[in-house]
């Protein structure tokens, strides 16, 4: 259900993005004749994507299914609260539909800065619906930490250690204890900015005393780790599928466990470096430059642990190992880039330009959702019962992957020439890697379409699957019962013995 | 080694004026890849370090790459059928935690370096006010008997042959050349981001606080910027021109300007203590 949520909710904000592009194609406006209605298209895109397709999909979706299945447990610790997540979100959904849709919109980013999202600049209910749809849907995100949590730590089977967890399992965790400790902030800020604009306080207005500044700290202290959330499943799934198609272990798997943790604590003192250009300190932005660049190191230590898992390997290029294959090399890319932006005497050229978008489309748009694919071929079999179209995945993935590439790439030179994000028309100069970029998206759209078919395809046709079709690499306990799973497996507890990386 | 970087950065400003004839224009230019070319001292710091950094992550991802493409060559399942069993190697694993801390500091002692010297100067010969309205800028000199204007696009229809697109405005502000000018930003209704790429400047306006940056322009021409930060429905129109002239053709246009605005307290008079208080800044 997570699943399929999260597939709706992606062909909405993918069309979203299809239609900005288009506007982007040429300079000049082409069809959208309201700047304020693209301002709602971009913020309604942002929303989507992070809070309704990439979270839903990778923690709802496999998060739910395959956290019980792998540490061998019958099914998560409490199985209505998940229910009663999984509808808080559906509802947060209709609700920011509904704040598209109410009035002009909300035209404020998904970053909802104030004063532009207060009453004055933004009158009318869009804003307040937006501001409700992420406080349910991030009530679910916490409902289903709390059960991510208990599950993992009191329902593992006998002999599954906490060493001995899958790397996804442990993904899992680090993002359930993220979700607990950010969503919270974001729900007071949330709240702060609610009676802000219905209420009369002045927590963001300079002119009752309050600070605009204030809610970009509590909303990045979220948005942070929020990224994190999003991408620390992703290794996990990476992980797994890199293990089983180079029919080896997990190179380093301690490493690669702790430099989850490392990450998820790190994420949460850095949240500053969105704000080099609101007039900070000088020594406080330096502070958050070397903070900042110290993730790259665990992140390092992931990718050459990836590597070194394949190294020796005796690799199978199936779909899900192309995707993954692509995650890494995309993740790269995403990531150097990421160490630029880190710099803040930099980052002031680079701040709220296209550089931005292309980094953080590398990693999110692309890595992540190149991850959630990659689970989807990966686990589909499990899923489902049936396997998918290999040849057809196969055309998948090299049209998204050269897509995304096309699409993302030249915004990094958009960027550094320094076209700002946002802006429904630009300055002419700025014409021709916005046409490749509008062509790259034409690309990855063939490719979505591709992907829907096969989807289809596999429900109507697909060939049954067997317990296990990936053969001696796949170790995790998943594997070891029929697919589709049963409703309650794992009925008489799994006894594990060796460690699954091992 | 970071000396050595305005050699390249020079010799790439020379590929770059081959390849596209149009360098040392103050506004982007079309199939750009680089930063804008410098007009102060900053902005040069600022390219240089992107060379370096530039450099820096493409030999990393290039390494990584390459990497892959020969993993995924020599250790394909056709090539290699058996799977060694290898999962743990001590050294190895401590070489790729401490070499990217080396390169990190490689990065982070220009890095600081930087950031600190762009972050104020405190000898500042004259001051400007820049504010952010909905979706415009006015400019205040305080200096110069505080007189005041605005700065509007010029839209689509009313453009002189010259003019860019969406960047020419009907007051750019003037500046002088080779003199530190302290600039305050702020706004007065909803957040705007005041940038000039070819200064290194980018400052947000945000209601309530007034920021600081600062700029030794030094050359004479028109230089672009674009508000950024999302202020709501013509965010895209608002852009920023700085006009640089000499200190002798600044000193004309300020006693032109002065009769031409408004000053920005309103009245004729001299508000008492308005001069100490700006001097004292």
């Amino acid at each position: 259900m997570y699943i399929v949520l999260s597939i709706v909710s992606a062909l909405i904000g993918g069309g979203m993005s299809w239609i900005i592009r288009l506007e982007l194609a040429e300079p000049g406006i082409q069809f959208i004749q309201d700047p304020q209605l693209y301002n709602v298209m971009v913020t309604a895109h942002g929303l989507i994507m992070v809070f309704f397709v990439v979270m839903p999909g990778l923690i709802g979706g496999f998060g739910n299914w395959f956290v019980p299945l792998m540490i061998g447990a019958p099914d998560m610790a409490f199985p209505r609260m998940n229910n009663i997540s999984f509808w808080l979100l559906a509802a947060a959904l209709c609700l920011l539909v509904t704040a598209g849709l109410t009035g002009t919109g909300p035209g404020t980013g998904w970053t909802f800065y104030p004063p532009l999202s207060n009453s004055t600049f933004h009158s009318g209910p869009a804003v307040d619906f937006g501001i409700l749809s992420l406080h349910l849907a991030g009530a679910s995100s916490i409902l289903g930490a709390i059960n991510f949590i208990t599950t993992i730590l009191n329902m593992r089977a006998p002999g599954m250690t906490m060493h001995r967890m899958p790397l996804f399992v442990w993904s899992m965790l680090v993002t359930a204890f993220l979700l607990l400790l950010a969503v919270p902030v974001l729900a007071g800020a949330l709240t702060m900015l609610l009676t802000d604009r219905n209420f009369g306080t002045t927590f963001f207005a300079p002119e009752g005393g309050g600070d605009p500044v204030l809610w970009q700290h509590l909303f990045w202290f979220f948005g942070h780790p929020e990224v994190y959330i999003m991408i620390i499943p992703a290794f996990g799934i990476i992980s797994q599928v890199v293990s089983t198609f180079s029919k080896k272990p997990v190179f380093g798997y301690l490493g690669m466990a702790y430099a989850m943790v490392a990450i998820g604590f790190i994420g949460f003192v850095v949240w500053a470096h969105h704000m080099y250009t609101v007039g900070l300190d000088v020594n406080t932005r330096a502070y958050f430059v070397l903070a900042t660049m110290i993730i790259a190191v665990p992140t390092g230590i992931k990718i050459f642990s990836w590597l070194a898992t394949m190294w020796g390997g005796s690799i199978e290029f199936k779909t899900p190992m192309l995707f993954a294959t692509g995650f890494i090399a995309l993740f790269v890319v995403g990531g150097v880039t990421g160490v630029v932006l880190a710099n803040a005497g930099l980052d002031v050229q680079l701040q709220d330009t296209y550089y931005v978008i292309a980094h953080f489309h590398y990693v999110l748009s692309v890595a992540a959702v190149f991850a959630l694919t990659t689970g989807f071929y990966y686990w589909i079999g499990k899923m489902s019962g049936r396997q998918y179209p290999e040849t057809l995945g196969k055309i998948h993935f090299w049209l998204t992957f050269v897509g995304v590439n096309v699409l993302f790439f030249p915004q990094h030179f958009l960027g550094v020439a320094g076209m700002p994000r946002r802006i429904p028309d630009y300055p002419d100069a700025f014409a021709g890697w916005n046409m490749i970029s509008s062509i790259g998206a034409l690309i990855t759209a063939l490719g979505t379409l591709l992907f829907l078919f096969i989807v289809w395809r596999t429900m109507a046709a697909g060939k049954a699957a067997e317990p296990n079709p990936w053969g001696v690499g796949a170790t995790t306990l998943e594997w070891s019962v029929p697919s589709p799973a049963p409703f309650h497996t794992h009925e008489e507890l799994p006894r594990v013995s060796a460690q699954p990386a091992e | 080694m970071f000396r050595n970087f305005p050699s390249v950065s020079a010799l790439a400003t020379v590929a770059l004026m081959a390849a596209c004839g149009t360098a040392f224009a103050d506004q982007p230019y079309p199939w750009q890849i680089d930063l804008q070319p410098a007009a102060s001292a900053v902005a040069e710091q600022v390219r240089e370090f992107n060379y370096l950094i530039s450099v820096i992550i493409v030999a990393i991802s290039v390494f990584v790459l390459v990497l892959m493409a020969y993993i995924a060559w020599r250790f394909n399942a056709k090539r290699n059928p058996v799977p060694s069993k290898r999962a743990h190697n001590t050294v190895l694993e401590v070489l790729w935690t401490a070499l990217p801390v080396l390169i990190l500091v490689v990065i982070a002692v220009p890095s600081l370096k930087l950031l600190y010297v762009m972050d104020r100067n405190p000898a500042a010969e004259m001051t400007i006010k820049a504010v952010g309205h909905q979706w415009y800028w006015s400019y205040e000199y305080p200096d110069h008997d505080d007189f005041t204007f605005d700065s509007i696009m010029v839209p689509d229809d009313q453009l002189q042959p010259g003019q860019p697109r969406l960047l020419a405005v009907d007051n750019e502000v003037v500046l002088p050349i080779e003199t530190d000018v302290r600039i305050l930003v702020t706004s007065d209704d909803v957040i705007h981001s005041w940038a000039v790429p070819s200064f290194g400047i980018k400052t947000d306006a945000v209601p309530g606080r007034v920021n600081e940056t600062w700029v030794r322009i030094r050359r004479e021409g028109t230089y672009y910027g674009q508000c950024s930060e999302l202020c709501g429905v013509n965010h895209g129109y608002m852009p920023i021109a700085v006009r640089a002239v000499s200190r002798q053709a600044f000193d004309e246009w300020t006693a032109a300007a002065k009769e031409k605005f408004a000053r920005a307290d309103g009245g004729g008079t001299r508000v008492a203590g308005r001069t100490a208080t700006t001097t004292a800044r």
